[in-house]
């Protein structure tokens, strides 16, 4: 009989032993030696939730709200608890099909998953989202998520404020992953400028999901969450209804406005056209129309105010004046003996406008009437300088003027992606005429009224005239005035803006010399068509040859002539004459500006040159064949012939002069014909008005 | 010999405590699984919509039992055990032409709303079997043909429960191997079996040329050790160094050869999927043949123990030192873990208690195992005796397996932790195997057969 058999009892046990420490083993294994199981253990149930702060609002210099936030909802739908949906009121509701509806569920499932809320539908109108309240008993599965939109009271300042959109990929990258996909970042203007200020602080809620991405409640209870702040506001020194007023003169036109506070930088007015409305492009409306403004060929998500790059033309000579004067090359009272045409230089013939004697007879009268001959030669003056002994130190000498008078750099002004525009560097000639020693100031002689390769944006040019309004002085243009709850980290955007830059030492009397020069221009000038009711302004106008069709209108001016507030510059792309389509915009800025009010003299002009269509025809004809291919992909076939839109007339226009290609070509003939009003020479009762230094 | 009527006479009361503290910790783990933050805890109990609810029904229902089987005279044990051994084959047949199909198995019996799996219940009857045949006067285990009938009986309700597809559940029967070895089976019988199914076991889990360098060491160190023996005998050198090569034969080439070249690609991922491995075929061919395969099969939980050990391993590894608490863990509170109040119950005591919890949970088990072989050894009878060894090898067998297989070292063949896993029929099976052990024990000074 089998008998009581201690061994056997004892290996039993050993076996029970053996297994069990193999158990505590790969236990200790598991949870003491690896690590890895416990960060596994919190990705698979720990999700962050970003809770948004609402962004900052922008005020303008009259504390008037011009971008501000308001509450719009997204319809959810969560797949997985749609059950007994009252589809046909839902689809009745939001005016969808069924097979759209069940479209919308199938790709709510593909992106986000049975179990996960996503976007229904979203923005829904506020009219709508009241009567799906009503309803909401009959939609299960349907939510209502409240998220804040951008809204623009006054409709304007588009290129300023900038937008918002989604953030791509690339900015996630650039983040460091701060951001996530479907985050809503600045994208443009100060939207983008002062993303981290605007933006807040996000907040950040730990939260517990379960296997089938559902979410469980907060994590630890929310010991570890932080709260979501509101972004900061911004007040910025724009007058909304200058503004408003700069964008309707500016209407039917391609070009840009820059009004500048000379005292202290801050920028009252800029406008970019074509403009939209900034409305157009927040929140469900962005999707609509972006991508349609972006392909526009006329280019109105563009701001030309800091990023178009034009030839400053005549506007150009007050400057090419005070380098003259301060080089000690001339005094106010030199005269140039101009016939008609510039013929200084070898085989250029460059003609002036006027051809009467004594229209160049001092610098005062040269400005006026813009003796093209007149500063070509101090250009060559410039750059000849006899203390330089060779024409690329004379050049650099120019350039280095160029450059303290903030053209070919940066301004610094507080928008994104700003243009430095163009002065060209020596190397750039050398390249072009083949070796430093092949080229002179002849070459080059049409820098002396802003052409050749020299161009600049118009902001640019508004700062140029607030050096000359301020005889020296600028401060960077900019927009912000003051952050909501400055602190310290602040300084790194405003701070710079708070500084006086100097302009080498150009003295006063040159100053002086050049600003009664610039007011003749309105006296009795080129300009002299155009005033302000009961003030003295200075001008230059500008007209621009370029090679892509008529010329630039460009006009520069700073108002009142002593003591300056305001300092502008338009320019109007294709126009023509300086005078005649740029300059009353400005003058009826300046006129709103420093009057508070139109005259009505001046509403009656505003509402002309509002209505002026100055969009070039290269540009309608585009539009015209959008909309051509829009109609036919519509399916219109069979067009009446009373409903064909009538196509407008298209004057081929060939490019022959390409200032990039051939520098220093002129056109066809050889000549640059720039300014075109009769001579005038100044008459004896202006006279005794306002001049009295350069007699 | 007992007048004394009182049931409480004689009763070991450590196991009734270490029983009592294990089912409580069931519960506990089982409504840690299922309670979520604002649920009315009581409610679930009386409306039996909640699994630990209806576990708390069959505590109750298995307290009852018990009590009635400590009235019972043990004498009812030896004289009925051969008849509910019948009674269990016969059940085990029934479901498995008339009962219902649950996740591919035939195995359970509906009785109106009451579900039964009588392949778990016939371990007891198996196991009181082989005790009445071990315990026979005529019958002498020593001689191979009456081992050869004690494996019969052992063997016959697993070739019934491998018919309903209850692989697990079948290869529970094995462990009556140990009881037969402690009855006179001869040892190498149990020795390579037992060999055998861990170098199986490890030439999954590990790669060849690691088992090979391990086997090397497990030699090397044993004829270190034994280096006294073999001046006397010879052979025994011989075995050892046979042994070694066999296992480092079956794990680096045998092994290897039959998963890559006999078995097909699916049946090759079952394999590794088994002890949480995934399978990626380094043949392209191979690879989209078993993409084609799996995406037919997608949602038919073809690969879900692989996922199920993964998450578990997860579960346990994330406890650390001290865990993170009772309903704390997130792996088993939001439902990463499957199977996790059955099968897998033993993942939110490694996540709520950690290393620590563990031991000390795994230390109850330990204590009660050798608590029935203590009991077992101080039998007078031998049926008692045998059957306390079958109670003790069935409960080894699922500590070991449920809880390898939770952590990644055994392959997930399905088998509840006892007394802790959610499920009626299995609780059921412990209590009846635990009860009748008390009882025969309280009767220990008698001779029964």
């Amino acid at each position: 009989m089998p008998v009581f058999n201690q061994s056997r009892k004892r290996f039993i046990q050993g076996i029970f032993i053996v297994v069990f420490l193999v158990i505590i083993g790969q236990l200790f294994h598991l949870q003491i030696i690896s690590d890895e199981y416990g960060r596994a253990a919190d990705r698979n149930a720990l999700t962050k939730k970003i809770a948004y702060p609402s962004r900052g609002i922008i005020y303008d210099c009259k504390g008037r709200a011009i971008l501000d936030n308001v509450s719009r909802f997204d319809l959810m739908v969560t797949p997985s608890q749609v059950k007994g949906v009252d589809t046909n009121a839902l689809c009745h509701l939001l005016q969808i099909d069924t097979a759209e509806f069940s479209k919308r569920i199938i790709t709510a499932i593909i992106k986000n998953g049975r179990y996960r809320p996503s976007v229904f539908e979203p923005f829904v109108t506020t009219q709508l989202q009241a009567q799906l309240t009503e309803n909401m008993y009959k939609f299960s599965g349907f939510d209502l998520l409240d998220r804040p939109v951008r809204t623009y009271p006054y409709k304007a300042a588009a290129h300023i404020l900038g937008y918002v959109g989604e953030v791509d990929t690339a900015i996630i990258r650039r983040s460091g992953y701060f951001y996530q996909m479907g985050d809503l970042v600045g994208r443009s203007g100060l939207e983008k400028f002062y993303e981290p200020v605007l933006m807040g602080q996000r907040g950040i809620n730990y939260l517990v999901k379960d296997n089938k991405n559902r979410i469980q409640g907060s994590y630890e209870k929310g010991v570890y969450d932080t709260a979501a702040q509101a972004g900061r506001n911004l007040h910025i020194s724009v007058d909304i209804e200058l503004q408003k007023l700069a964008e309707k003169l500016l209407s039917h036109k391609i070009g840009a406005v820059v009004a500048i506070n000379p005292k202290t930088g801050a920028i009252l007015a800029m406008a970019s056209g074509p403009s939209y409305d900034p409305g157009d492009l927040a929140g469900a409306a962005f999707r609509k129309n972006w991508g349609r403004m972006a392909l526009d060929t006329a280019r109105p998500l563009y701001n030309r105010a800091i990023k178009g790059q034009y030839p400053p033309g005549s506007t150009f000579k007050p400057l090419g004046a005070l380098i003259a004067l301060n080089e000690g090359l001339m005094t106010p009272s030199f005269g140039y003996g101009c016939r008609g045409a510039y013929y200084a230089c070898h085989g250029i013939k460059v003609r002036c406008t006027h051809s009467g004697s004594g229209h160049a007879a001092n610098l005062r009268i040269a400005l006026a009437n813009s003796c093209n001959s007149y500063f070509l030669h101090i250009f060559r003056m410039a750059i000849d300088n006899p203390i330089d002994n060779n024409t690329i130190n004379g050049y650099l000498r120019w350039k280095a003027y160029m450059n303290s008078f903030g053209l070919g750099v940066k301004t610094g002004v507080d928008l994104p992606s700003e243009d430095y525009a163009s002065v060209p560097d020596t190397s750039r000639y050398n390249k072009d005429f083949g070796g430093s020693r092949r080229w002179n100031s002849c070459n080059v002689v049409t820098l002396g009224i802003g052409q050749d390769r020299m161009t600049a944006t118009p902001i640019q040019l508004s700062n140029m005239m607030c050096i000359i309004a301020n005889r020296g002085y600028y401060y960077t243009p900019h927009l912000v005035d003051s952050i909501q709850d400055e602190t310290i980290a602040d300084t790194a955007y405003i701070g710079k803006y708070r500084i006086r830059h100097n302009v080498t030492n150009i003295p006063d009397s040159a100053y002086q010399a050049v600003i009664e020069g610039m007011h003749d221009v309105t006296v009795y000038g080129t300009a002299s068509d155009l005033s302000i009711p009961g003030v003295q302004y200075c001008a230059k106008t500008g007209t621009a040859q370029n090679p892509h069709g008529k010329n630039h209108s460009i006009f520069t001016c700073f108002a009142p002539k002593d003591n300056p507030r305001i300092a502008v510059s338009v320019v109007v792309e294709n126009a023509g004459y300086g005078a005649t389509y740029a300059g009353p915009i400005a003058t009826l800025l300046m006129e709103k500006y420093l009057n508070d009010s139109l005259s009505v003299n001046s509403q009656a002009r505003l509402e002309k040159v509002a209505k002026t269509d100055l969009i070039p025809g290269a540009i309608k004809h585009w539009y015209y064949i959008r909309d051509s291919i829009k109609q036919a992909k519509l399916g219109i076939k069979d067009v009446n012939v009373d409903t064909v839109i009538e196509q407008p007339v298209i004057i081929p226009k060939k490019t022959t002069f390409d200032p990039e290609a051939e520098p220093n070509r002129n056109d066809s003939s050889g000549e640059t014909n720039l300014e075109k009003s009769p001579m005038m020479l100044p008459d004896q009762n202006k006279k005794e008005t306002d001049s009295t230094q350069h007699e | 010999m007992n007048s004394n009527n009182t049931i409480s006479k004689g009763i070991d009361w450590s196991i009734i405590i270490l029983y009592a503290l294990l089912v409580a910790i069931g519960l506990l783990m089982i409504f840690a699984n299922e309670y979520k933050e604002g649920d009315n805890i009581w409610q679930p109990i009386f409306s039996q919509n909640k699994d630990y609810g209806k576990q708390v029904l069959w505590v109750g229902i298995c307290a009852v039992l018990g009590t009635f089987i400590l009235l019972t005279d043990s004498k009812f044990f030896t004289a009925t055990s051969n008849l509910l051994y019948g009674f269990g084959i016969v059940l085990c047949v029934a479901a498995l032409f008339v009962g219902s199909e649950v996740k591919g198995s035939r195995s359970w019996l509906v009785l109106g709303g009451f579900r039964l799996q009588p392949s778990e219940l016939s371990k007891v009857f198996t196991c009181l079997a082989l005790s009445k045949y071990i315990s026979r006067q005529e019958t002498d285990f020593s001689k191979t043909r009456s081992q050869l009938v004690g494996a019969g009986i052992s063997l016959l309700p697993a070739v019934i429960t491998l018919a309903q597809n209850e692989t697990g559940l079948a290869l529970v029967y094995f462990s009556f191997f140990l009881v037969m070895y402690r009855e006179g089976l001869p040892p190498f019988i149990l020795i390579t079996g037992f060999t055998l199914a861990i170098i199986l076991i490890l030439s999954l889990i590990f790669a060849p040329q690691t088992l090979f360098i391990f086997y090397a060491v497990i030699a090397a160190l044993t004829i270190f050790f034994a280096r006294g023996l073999f001046k006397r005998n010879r052979i025994l050198l011989w075995i050892i160094i046979g042994v070694w090569a066999l296992a480092s034969i079956i794990s680096s080439i045998a092994m290897p050869y039959l998963i890559n070249h006999v078995m097909k690609p699916y049946q090759r991922d079952r394999i590794y999927s088994l002890v949480g491995k995934p399978y990626i075929p380094q043949n392209l061919e191979e690879r989209t043949e078993l993409e084609k395969i799996k995406s037919k099969n997608r949602g038919k939980s073809q690969n879900q123990s692989e996922y199920n050990v993964v998450q578990s391993k997860i579960a346990i590894g994330s406890g650390g030192m001290l865990g993170k608490g009772y309903l704390k863990g997130t792996q088993t509170r939001y439902d990463f873990v499957p199977e996790q109040r059955t099968d897998f119950i033993f993942c939110t005591v490694g996540e709520g208690f950690g290393f620590l919890g563990s031991l000390l949970f795994l230390s109850l088990y330990v204590i009660l195992l050798f608590r029935i072989i203590l009991i077992a050894e101080r039998q007078r009878s031998t049926f008692s005796r045998v059957y306390a060894y079958g109670v003790a090898s069935i409960f080894f067998f699922h500590i070991a397996i449920n809880i390898c297989m939770t952590i990644g070292l055994a392959p997930v063949i399905g088998i509840p932790l006892p007394l802790i896993s959610y499920g009626g029929s299995s609780l059921l099976t412990f209590t009846l195997l635990l009860f009748i052990l008390i009882r025969l024990d309280a009767d220990r000074q008698m001779i029964l057969r």
